[in-house]
């Protein structure tokens, strides 16, 4: 697992005819490698065959409510970024099973759901999304209680980062200082470069297993001029990042507006659909279901991704909490970027982007949080906009 | 995250549409240790779980439960010796120790007092230890009142001062009419070595906080216990947020100054 800290090694090339060899590697492991896949249209996360699998040539194109996908010529193998699957749906399953019980003369009985243990290989990781993952490590294993099945299926994961030699329409990782290069939380971290004939990937292992991976494929030590491409191939996206979000006080900037009307504004476009809490790599809520078979001697519980957009999420006798859809949304962002901070020591966000692109009607973070800070003249002060 | 199967004791009805079951575990009866202000999840197999605050004595396991959705109206129709499942205690508690030497005064509204019957427990068993004791109640008709036998009780033989009040008033009653705040200023306090505690709903606080506030009782004496939507009871589940805090794990009882700043907001 990629948590050792940080040591510097030394950054070595592989040519991209040895990509596969990868997979062998893993594979001789026992690793599951999951990765991305072009499937109903999208580019998705499931697992990998082979390298073959993977959206070779495709490329992403992504803006608010926005997602189209293009072949290009080049064969690059990485070139698109994060579609609407996020890693957690490996780790924090969608739909978990959590018990079954069995009716008897006695009452009942309860038998808990075997631990999963998986071996988890993650193929092209961004690194917004190893934020996103050491996120989840927080909220699911740091705290006073701890979610067994989280950790179980955690414990084993290798994980290929991808450093991104494009930033999409919907990015806004340097704002968050997630990305678009991995620091840490990888086993073996990788730059895809394509020049005219040539095409490698620029590599630096992360942890001891990682290094014993890279030990199966040829390699060769990087050159230097090979590092100063990989170097300002990086910088240019994050030169190239469209969108931003000024995180400066934002606590703070989003705890006194919690009446800003902005909020009005925001939901009188918001269908409160929940896409964005689906889509969003850290987002956690869960709901349980209680249910039986027909003839009622069998029960089982469930618990299911839920979303603060619903209605029903805070629910109460007397009726829900939040039962308007301003205060859906301002719940769902006002946790996101400030009182996660609060919660757990980190934002919530990650500027993967991908509740902008998914938003059916491109609601845009950065731009409601630019919405509300420009019209307010300090923090603390919410002034209403003339 | 697994339920433990408690077999039903002993149920005692209290008004027309809530009652209180008293379980213990289905292995043999043996004491269950709690905090008074914690809760349990209760499972009633099949149908789904609840968070139900303790309401008895500490080392029993009783909880009083008002029939109003799909899984309480499964609690009301447990019978003597069925099983039904516990997770917990859960939650943090009344501040008991700190109430020591003081007075304390109660104020609880509808069934808002079940979670304050252990507090009551607990300073009636050690009753030397602390000064005035007044609890304020309030009820919607007369009807609706809980312990009813025990409130007459109480005031008798524990030396606390109870009043009791009804939102409507109706034949049967004789007493105090009106809402629970209106009993604050009939009520002689001595703010300063007074410690409150406050259970009821949001509206019903929020208002007893601010009648509080002008007899000059400070902030950090009052404590109240919130409400919100749970399912995991451990602050993983994210539904009972509200702002920055957990209402599962970080409560359900607050120092009042600790969650002055997003009580009471509108939606939060």
């Amino acid at each position: 697992m990629a948590q050792t800290p940080q040591q510097v090694m030394e950054q070595v090339v592989f040519e991209r005819i040895h990509f596969p060899k990868l997979f062998t590697a893993l594979l001789n492991k026992g690793y599951q490698i999951i990765g991305p896949v072009l499937k109903d249209g999208a580019i998705i996360y499931d697992p990998l065959n082979s390298a073959d699998d993977l959206p070779i040539g495709y490329i992403d194109e992504q803006d608010g409510g926005v997602y189209r996908l293009k072949k290009q010529k080049e064969q690059s193998l990485f070139g698109y970024v994060v579609g609407p699957h996020a890693w957690k749906k490996f780790l924090f399953p969608s739909a978990l099973r959590l018990w079954s019980a069995k009716r008897s003369d006695k009452g009942f009985s309860i038998t808990a759901e075997e631990a999963v243990s998986p071996k988890f290989a993650f193929i092209g990781v961004r690194s917004c999304d190893i934020h996103a993952i050491a996120i989840q490590d927080k909220v699911f294993t740091a705290g006073q209680y701890t979610d067994a099945s989280y950790q179980s299926r955690r414990a084993d994961t290798f994980i290929l980062a991808v450093n991104c030699g494009r930033s999409g329409g919907t990015c806004f990782c340097t704002s968050m200082h997630t990305g678009p290069t991995a620091t840490f939380g990888f086993d073996l971290a990788v730059t895809e470069i394509i020049e005219g004939n040539a095409h490698y990937f620029l590599t630096e292992a992360g942890s001891e297993l990682g290094a014993e991976i890279l030990r199966e494929i040829p390699t060769r030590i990087a050159r230097k001029k090979e590092m100063e491409t990989a170097g300002s191939l990086l910088q240019a996206t994050a030169d190239n990042m469209k969108r931003r979000l000024d995180t400066t006080d934002i606590k703070d900037l989003l705890y006194h507006n919690s009446e800003h009307p902005r909020w009005d504004d925001v939901a009188a476009r918001c269908l409160t659909c929940a896409n964005c809490t689906m889509v969003c790599p850290t987002c956690f809520c869960t709901t349980v279901e209680d249910v039986t078979d027909l003839t009622g001697e069998h029960a089982e519980r469930w618990r299911k991704w839920d979303s603060c957009f619903t209605r029903d999420f805070s629910y109460i006798h007397s009726g829900s909490v939040r039962s308007s859809a301003k205060s859906r949304y301002r719940q769902w962002m006002t946790h996101k970027l400030a009182s996660w901070i609060d919660q757990f020591g980190t934002s919530g966000c990650v500027g993967c982007g991908r509740c902008i692109t998914w938003c059916p009607v491109g609601i845009d973070i950065t731009e409601e949080v630019r919405a509300i800070r420009e019209s307010t003249t300090s923090i603390g002060k919410s002034t209403v906009p003339g | 995250m697994i339920p433990s199967p408690f077999v039903v004791r002993r149920i005692q009805k209290e008004t027309y549409d809530t009652f209180t079951i008293e379980i213990e575990p289905a292995d043999g009866p043996r004491d269950f240790p709690f905090a008074a202000g914690q809760f349990n999840m209760l499972y009633v197999f099949g149908v789904g779980e609840v968070p139900i605050s303790l309401s008895g004595n500490p080392g029993s396991a009783e909880h009083t439960i008002r029939a109003v959705g799909t899984v309480t109206h499964a609690l009301a129709k447990l019978k003597r010796g069925d099983v039904l499942g516990i997770r917990g205690p859960y939650g943090t508690s009344w501040p008991l120790e700190e109430a020591a030497g003081k007075d304390v005064l109660i104020i609880s509204g509808g069934i808002g007092l079940a979670p304050l019957r252990p507090v009551l427990y607990q300073l009636f068993s050690q009753r030397k230890k602390y000064g005035k004791i007044t609890l304020l109640y309030g009820a919607k008709t007369s009807k609706d009142i809980l312990y009813r036998r025990e409130l007459e009780k109480w005031g008798t033989r524990f030396n606390i001062d109870v009043k009791v009040t009804i939102d409507k008033v109706s034949e049967d009653w004789q007493g105090n009419v009106g809402v629970v705040t209106t009993l604050i200023p009939q009520t002689p306090l001595a703010p300063s070595r007074t410690i409150t505690m406050i259970c009821g709903p949001e509206v019903m606080m929020r208002f007893t906080i601010a009648e509080l506030q002008k007899t000059g009782m400070g902030d950090t004496s009052v404590f109240i216990s919130m409400e919100r939507n749970m399912k995991c009871g451990i602050g993983l589940c994210g539904h009972c947020q509200c702002g920055p805090l957990f209402m599962c794990k970080d409560g359900p009882i607050f120092r009042y100054d600790r969650i002055k700043d997003i009580f009471g907001k509108k939606e939060l």
